[in-house]
């Protein structure tokens, strides 16, 4: 099943996908173009994974990481699907980050990675824009260049868990303007799915809803205001951006 | 007797209330409770965000490091980061010490509580988002490099103690001249002012919205002063903010 949070006729519902439409809890059926699509469960803890992928470490001339390279994001960077995106007017570098999202089913502490799928609740996608220009080399990445309003897209839909067997074979494509920039595989992650849970449990407690975002591969390139920036991931479906000006 | 904000677990809301904070006692309309009667929670509901290397002191300590590799330059914009919700702590609650650390580092910080949506401010206007102001004790495991975000070492369960109230704004004078004073087991151990920070409150407030928005109920910590005292299990710590009070907890294996 897909679920979503969505805002129609001056509301907030909770909604599934039926038939490629947004189907209400009310019973109501309206096109994806009709509602304003929301974060897929409202963001609390969010971590973010930088260099994830060995391929997209080499791209930036980095050596893989040896322990997971993990920053968080706040509330206020999150926006929905279809929602426009703000590029600042003196930033030189800004690119996408096309990844898969895993959101966390209940509160644990201390999981092993062979439990560990049983405590994730599904997935879906976030585009983790960076601004390259803001880089600033404490603690970084810092949040002058990941924790910017409007700069990381998720959604459309929350799919259940259990609709995706494998999560670590799936492709990962972005496209701007309609042309493929960036292809990659969850294969390639350095740390997968069940190692990142093991990893983040056994220093704190993850709760219900917490989100983690785990990494881009390689293929990124400059988006420019105008652009719309689609990322996709192998059944769990596109999130559409557009590049806007501030 | 200070004009302020607390939680009672019971309640949704914040309760204004006036606090004494020697007698460490509280009056709401006419009734006056003691404070250890109280069953108080964290005041504050939003996301925490720190920052780091806002003291004077700080960026002196570190020195010529900051032009060397792998910090290259000295920082331009807020260095920040966020202490999650996992990470909240009452006070008179323990601070848990993880099994792979002994000592702990204490981060006497004054924390800006915000009343509203706070976006692209100006220092002038700064403080009329302002709700109050509180103690928050970030602690952390005590780690040597800044170059990467140190969530390992300061996101772990209650590592961050929040005082039982918030102090309105109208009660400080100015944020910027704080004393600031913490004891371990009822030794001075740590003594210093707001006075020293590189980026004043509005200076700090208005600099951060400029590219990320507060909500209402999020905090942000002006920075922790150099020389963070190190505590081990058992310790006693009270971080004594001028005008604001006290903040108090012991560190538990």
């Amino acid at each position: 099943m897909k679920t979503a949070r969505v805002a129609y006729n001056g509301s907030i519902h909770s909604a599934e996908e039926s038939e490629g439409n947004v189907k209400l809890a009310n019973g109501l059926i309206v096109k994806e173009e009709e509602v304003v699509w929301l974060p897929p469960v409202e963001p609390q803890t969010v971590f973010a994974l930088g260099l994830n992928y060995a391929d997209h470490a080499k791209e930036l001339s980095f050596n893989a990481p040896t322990e997971p390279l993990v920053f968080l994001k706040g509330p206020n960077t999150f926006v929905g699907h279809r929602s426009k995106t703000v590029r600042p007017s003196d930033a030189i570098n800004m690119h996408y980050e096309c990844e898969l999202a895993v959101v966390i089913g209940e509160t644990v502490k201390n999981i092993k990675k062979e439990d560990a799928y049983n405590y994730v609740a599904g997935y879906t996608i976030a585009n983790d824009y960076a601004i390259r220009d803001y880089l600033e080399n404490y603690y970084r990445p810092n949040l002058k260049v990941k924790n910017r309003d409007t700069c990381t897209p998720i959604g459309p839909w929350l799919v259940d868990a259990k609709d995706i067997p494998d999560p670590m074979n799936l492709t990962l494509r972005t496209y701007v303007n309609g042309k493929v920039t960036q292809e990659g595989t969850t294969k390639d992650m350095i740390f997968d799915i069940p190692m990142l849970i093991e990893y983040l449990s056994s220093f704190m407690t993850l709760n219900k809803n917490d989100i983690i975002l785990t990494g881009t591969p390689k293929g990124l390139i400059n988006t420019k205001v105008g652009d719309e920036v689609i990322t996709e991931i192998e059944g769990i479906g596109r999130l559409v951006n557009t590049i806007i000006s501030d | 007797m200070k004009n302020g904000y607390v939680k009672f677990s019971e309640t949704r809301t914040l309760q204004e209330v006036v606090i004494d904070t020697d007698k460490k006692a509280l009056t709401l309309s006419k009734e006056t409770l003691a404070l250890d009667k109280c069953n108080l929670d964290v005041p504050i509901n939003g996301t925490v965000y720190g920052t780091l290397l806002n003291y004077k002191g700080e960026l002196e300590k570190l020195g010529s490091q900051l032009n060397e590799a792998p910090y290259k330059n000295p920082p331009v914009a807020p260095v920040l980061y966020i202490k999650p919700v996992n990470t909240l702590n009452r006070s008179n609650k323990p601070i848990p010490l993880p099994n792979d650390t002994r000592e702990l580092q204490i981060g006497a910080a004054l924390g800006i509580v915000f009343n509203k949506v706070t976006s692209m401010v100006s220092e002038q206007n700064a403080l009329d988002y302002v709700l109050g102001y509180t103690i928050v004790n970030d602690v952390s495991i005590p780690h040597e490099s800044y170059f990467r975000p140190a969530i390992k070492q300061k996101a772990r369960d209650g590592f961050c103690p929040v005082a039982p109230w918030i102090v309105k704004k109208e009660e400080i004078a100015n944020p910027d001249n704080l004393e600031i004073k913490v004891f371990i087991n009822g030794e001075l151990r740590q003594q210093n002012s707001t006075a020293n920070l590189v980026r004043s409150v509005v200076k700090l407030i208005s600099d951060v919205s400029q590219f990320m928005t507060f909500n209402e109920g999020d905090t942000l910590l002006v920075g922790v002063p150099e020389n963070q005292p190190l505590v081990q299990n058992l310790d006693h710590i009270r971080i004594e903010i001028e005008g604001i009070g006290s903040l108090e907890n012991t560190v538990k294996l």
